[in-house]
């Protein structure tokens, strides 16, 4: 039902278009609940992830996801490859399409990169997180673990604390949410604010107690360290004292209320060690759930004819 | 132009009758359990489900089987299948399973279900039961038990309204190529 070959971000994506990669990966779970986690829809095709940031988690989720589904996945990394010896990334993603690959998964420090191979290649281009604009598949498992503790998305508050001009998984999760009808709140200290965010739809607080109050869900991002030696914030010490999850400030939310995080975690910082391994903390399913939504991403674009 | 081929009354007596057969066929009952394909299969097996237990006082197992993941036409399609959900809540090694679907046309839904099936466990054997048998196989797959032959020509389409209860509004219909 995706009209494009390609995953570039949630903006591109209808509510029904996320609705059915939710749909979808339900039936993923039921493949990865069984004993033999496999099944063979892309076999044959091949995959290769071309990671010019470093990442362990989505890496490795894309390469399970990939290896269930029977394709062939290969693993291009910056520093065995011609990429140090200087080689533009134009020239490495058309030899990835001539070495015969069909799906590239991309993630990159600068925006709008997968826009840009996703022009210039016929296979499928997969975002995998490109710089502080989007990180689609972060945002499609989130929405998935809010479905599956909270039944729907539409009319749910969602709070999002953290460093918003520097998160793609924040975009990408106010894209989406929002799409489906959820009452964003985003908290954060105004030096991390990003300046378009009155376009964006949602409620924007300086206070988290004022933010979280009534929250169905309360998502930390991680706090980037290495893009904070810019002077944003005084220090972390304070950031934790004035943003960071407490188990006191995680009361004023419901009482049903799910933690998230989408990794990795600073503990302490962002979230404190024991919200971070409470009861309220789904952030160690978002990363199961992670697997099946990035199946069906890659199972309904491996369907896509142009 | 939609044709009749089976009504409600006449649903129900030929599931009763594929009841007995499935029956007389397998001595031991217990060994048996029944894995719908998703979606007008897993109605049926339940109806099956539900008379076996009525005749026999034995209730037998019953899952799910979606074999989207399975299938041989997934690179000729136009669109990826829909992904539904699977749920066989049992084993089935060992078992006697049965694999029932409303209808039985090529036979490639069957191939895919057998290959689906295996993933989960070495059954003792495999049995199909079809609610209707149109003809135009493609692979060499004979069901072990069948509702009713129909002769059909390859475009035609063969509509099974049915639900997991003996309900007024269950139906077979025959739309005819045109």
């Amino acid at each position: 039902m995706l009209e494009s070959k390609d995953l570039l971000g949630i903006k591109e994506l209808s509510a029904d278009d996320i609705y059915h990669v939710l749909e979808t990966s339900d039936g993923f779970m039921d493949v990865l609940r069984r004993d033999i986690k496999k099944v063979p829809p892309l076999r044959g095709k091949t995959v290769v992830s071309l990671f010019y940031e470093p990442s362990t988690r989505t890496r490795t989720s894309f390469t399970l996801a990939a290896k269930r589904l029977s394709a062939d996945i290969v693993n291009f990394s910056l520093s065995s490859s011609s990429i140090v010896k200087g080689e533009s990334i134009q020239d490495t993603a058309l030899t990835i399409q001539a070495l015969g690959a069909d799906f590239v998964i991309i993630r990159h420090a600068s925006s709008g990169v997968p826009h840009s191979l996703s022009r210039l290649l016929n296979i499928s281009v997969i975002n995998a997180g490109d710089g502080a604009n989007e990180h689609p598949t972060q945002a499609l498992l989130d929405l998935f673990t809010i479905r599956a503790h909270k039944k729907k998305i539409e009319g749910l508050n969602v709070a999002i604390i953290g460093d918003i001009a520097h998160s793609r998984v924040a975009k990408s999760n106010i894209y989406a949410l929002t799409k489906l009808g959820a009452n964003v709140k985003v908290i954060c200290p105004p030096t991390l604010m990003p300046v378009e965010i009155g376009q964006l739809g949602v409620e924007v607080h300086h206070s988290i107690e004022d933010g979280i109050k009534k929250a169905d869900v309360v998502m930390t991002l991680r706090l980037q360290l290495e893009r904070q030696s810019k002077g944003f914030l005084p220090s972390l010490k304070e950031y934790f004292n004035l943003y960071g999850l407490t188990s006191e400030r995680l009361k004023l939310a419901k009482k049903d209320a799910i933690v998230m995080h989408p990794g990795p975690m600073n503990r302490g910082v962002e979230i404190a060690s024991d919200v971070a391994d409470g009861p309220q903390s789904v952030i160690l399913e978002q990363v199961t759930n992670g697997i099946a939504v990035r199946m069906a991403v890659l199972y309904l674009l491996s369907g896509v004819k142009e | 132009m939609p044709r009749d081929i089976l009504n409600s009354k006449e649903i129900n007596k030929t599931i009763t009758r594929i009841t007995h057969e499935i029956i007389e066929k397998n001595k031991d009952i217990n060994k048996i359990c029944l894995v719908g394909i998703q979606r007008g299969g897993v109605l049926l097996a339940k109806r099956l489900a539900s008379q076996l237990e009525s005749v026999t006082g034995h209730k037998t197992e019953v899952g799910a089987l979606d074999i989207a993941l399975y299938r041989d036409d997934i690179y000729i399609k136009e669109e990826q299948p829909i992904v539904r959900s699977t749920d066989i809540p049992f084993s089935i090694s060992d078992k006697t399973v049965l694999l029932v679907d409303d209808v039985l046309f090529t036979g490639r839904s069957i191939r895919a279900a057998m290959d689906a099936l295996v993933d989960f466990g070495r059954p003792a054997r495999i049995q199909l039961a079809v609610l209707i048998d149109r003809g135009h196989r493609e692979l060499p797959i004979r069901p072990d038990y069948v509702g009713k032959n129909i002769p059909t020509s390859f475009n035609d389409r063969v509509e099974v309204n049915i639900d997991d209860k003996n309900s007024s509004e269950d139906s077979v219909k025959i739309i005819y190529a045109v």
